[in-house]
């Protein structure tokens, strides 16, 4: 096991940390993808950085740029007993090797009547903010909740990314790990070492009591600035990070709502039949005569990721549109 | 051919019990769809029975096959057990799957019958993946991955091959090269001769032989399966053989000339490999008649097994979804 010496790291610091870890507890944990192995420079933002150094080759993998290749092998390998980490460069990605996960990784335990199953943690990146257009940052983590059989994890933060990776490799189903992309250089606690963070169960990053909002990934930091800006004005907010996407954590969900009364959801993917839509009518079922207020959404504007600049601002979830949609709430 | 040895008098029967029970299977399956006593698509392998039941006679038990939707000879070779491969069919809770997988996805683990998908070309890549895990588990296995001429058109056998080539996979692709794509001929939707000259472009050594063969297919198996074994590396097996029932039950074959289906009726290689036994002095008439017999009976206890089975339980669409069971 490498040593955590650092107090401060960055998420991707994180998740180097957590794959070296995985891969000197249990042989049966391999890598493969674009680039990952240090010949090739260990992934491009160094996220499998020492990884072959450490452990040879033969269980990391730079693989040619064919996305179905490299989930396909990634899927067989998983059916013959190993633990193998699929690296996805880009979410966007995902769309060329869409067959292998959703008729195949998703389904093979059901189809197969429970005699195989396939540990596969597919790691990816995305959003927007560094100017790469249409293709390169779009957040798709909805497709894959409204798939049977997959698990949807998103971290906010470097320990949170440690901990939910590791459960993620040794979960006996197939993961989606999704990185935020500003996330790789924003600094945060170390994690400690070993330690797993329970998937399906979500986390209250702040206690609060007019208004929850329940966000994850890299909205998270928006929403955290938000929900501090509006404590000056006496808004008390409370703040539940997913980290699990699906399977979703509805009694921390309404367990807070059933308190505040008021729920927003806000995430980077765009709104219309998104995550948020799910959880609203979640929430709507079961606290209808006690919410104070309808389910705000805020997500991404109803286009694909802009490049300018001056739009690429407005298309996120801003500041501003998560606190507007928590004072409409509070109407 | 760089081995001509052929196989022996106890291999040769071997390989005649499996392409038997495989036509005996392909029958009484279309009788019992026909009598709704099964209902279920249906993609009939008549025709190309000696391909699987020659490449299984040189695979170990624990070696890996994968095949696709059209893939009852490809199961059955490799010793599938027929109670819950029959069951299945049925949609029974004493199916390989338990009802939940169906004809097209066939999997029974030890049998090495691990993945079957209805997806064309698919198990390609799937297959690198098993292979990988035996090079790294150290375990010798081969992986057989077994599709179509159409499958080699699309992206996923593209990318599978240069994979396996790259990494140097101890995988056998083997295309069986029925002549029709669906319901397209093979020169209307592929740009290649043949199949086998697409082994060229990922540096990977490439057989063609004639599938409906036996000494032949057998041969060609295996030397794929021994190179792939003494870490060679992959092959592309492109076995030539002829469909007779079309692409799914019901299909009329209006695509098919009556020239060529005469041409393929009279070199039907069910017929010819019986009379070959026989002029060879491998098998008497009457041993033979006991293999199919014996076939039969075997066959027909697994259709008695299925049709008494208990269809599964409303609440197993909870389960196996995820480990824990139910999803959320």
């Amino acid at each position: 096991m490498s040593e955590v010496k650092k107090k401060r790291v960055n998420m991707s610091q994180a998740i180097n940390l957590a794959m070296h870890d995985a891969m000197a507890l249990d042989e049966n944990v391999v890598t493969l993808g674009e680039d990952v192995a240090d010949r090739e420079g260990g992934g491009v933002f160094k996220c499998t950085a020492g990884l072959s150094e450490a452990f040879g080759t033969d269980r990391v993998k730079s693989t040619p740029i064919a996305e179905q290749a490299i989930m396909g092998a990634a899927v067989g390998a998983a059916l013959a007993g190993m633990r193998p980490v699929a690296e996805i460069m880009l979410m966007n990605f995902m769309t060329v090797a869409m067959d292998q996960v959703v008729n195949h990784a998703a389904k093979l335990r059901f189809m197969t009547g429970g005699q195989t199953n396939v540990p596969l943690t597919i790691r990816t990146t995305t959003g927007a903010g560094f100017g790469t257009g249409g293709q390169h940052a779009d957040y798709l983590e909805a497709w894959f909740a409204h798939t049977a059989g997959m698990k949807v994890v998103a971290p906010s933060n470097p320990a949170d990314a440690y901990g939910l990776l590791l459960s993620c490799i040794f979960d006996d189903d197939p993961c989606l790990f999704i990185e935020g992309l500003p996330l790789y250089f924003a600094m945060g606690d170390a994690p400690v070492q070993g330690e797993r963070i329970p998937l399906g169960k979500a986390r209250i990053a702040r206690q609060g009591s007019h208004v929850t909002i329940v966000s994850y990934s890299r909205t998270m930091v928006e929403v955290m600035q938000v929900a501090q800006e509006l404590e000056k004005q006496d808004i008390s907010v409370e703040v539940i990070d997913l980290r699990t996407i699906s399977p979703l954590d509805m009694d921390t969900i309404l367990e807070s709502v059933g308190k505040t009364g008021r729920l927003v959801v806000a995430h980077e993917a765009q709104v219309d039949f998104g995550v948020g839509a799910e959880i609203a009518t979640r929430v709507h079922k079961e606290l209808f005569g006690q919410l104070k207020a309808p389910v705000g959404r805020v997500g991404a504007a109803r286009s694909p990721v802009p490049f300018s600049k001056a739009l690429e601002d407005v298309f996120i979830p801003t500041k501003q549109r998560i606190t507007d949609a928590v004072f409409e709430a509070l109407k | 051919m760089t081995d001509s040895r052929s196989p022996d008098t106890a291999t040769l029967l071997d390989i005649y019990r499996k392409a038997t029970l495989i036509k005996t299977a392909d029958d009484r399956f279309i009788e019992l769809i026909k009598a709704g006593q099964i209902a279920s698509p249906y993609y009939s392998p008549r025709g190309q029975e000696l391909v699987p039941s020659a490449i299984s006679a040189n695979l170990r038990t624990d070696d890996y096959v994968i095949t696709t939707y059209r893939g009852i000879h490809d199961q059955l070779a490799k010793g599938i057990p027929l109670k819950p491969f029959v069951a299945e069919f049925m949609g029974r809770a004493t199916g390989t799957c338990k009802g939940k997988g169906g004809p097209m996805h066939i999997t029974h683990m030890a049998s090495g019958l691990p993945v079957t998908t209805g997806v064309v070309g698919s198990g390609l890549p799937i297959a690198n993946g098993f292979a990988w895990a035996s090079l790294l588990k150290k375990t010798g296995q081969v992986t057989v991955v077994n599709f179509g001429d159409g499958a080699s058109n699309i992206g996923a056998f593209h990318e599978a091959l240069n994979l396996a080539s790259v990494w140097n996979l101890p995988v056998v692709f083997v295309c069986q090269n029925n002549g029709y794509a669906e319901h397209t001929k093979y020169e209307y939707g592929t740009g290649a001769q043949s199949i086998v000259d697409r082994a060229i472009g990922y540096g990977m050594h490439g057989i063609q032989c004639n599938g409906n063969d036996v000494v032949e297919m057998w041969s060609a198996a295996r030397e794929a399966i021994e190179r792939a074994r003494n870490g060679q590396g992959p092959t592309l097996l492109e076995a030539k053989t002829f469909r007779f029932r079309g692409h799914l039950l019901g299909d009329d074959g209006h695509y098919i000339s009556k020239e060529i289906m005469e041409a393929a009726v009279a070199a039907d290689p069910m017929p010819k490999f019986r009379r070959w036994l026989c002029d060879e002095g491998h098998a008497s008439e009457e041993q033979l008649q006991a293999i199919e017999d014996d076939n039969r009976e075997q066959f027909e206890e697994a259709v008695q097994f299925g049709l008494n089975s208990p269809y599964p339980d409303a609440s197993e669409l909870g389960k196996d979804v995820f480990a824990e069971g139910v999803g959320v």
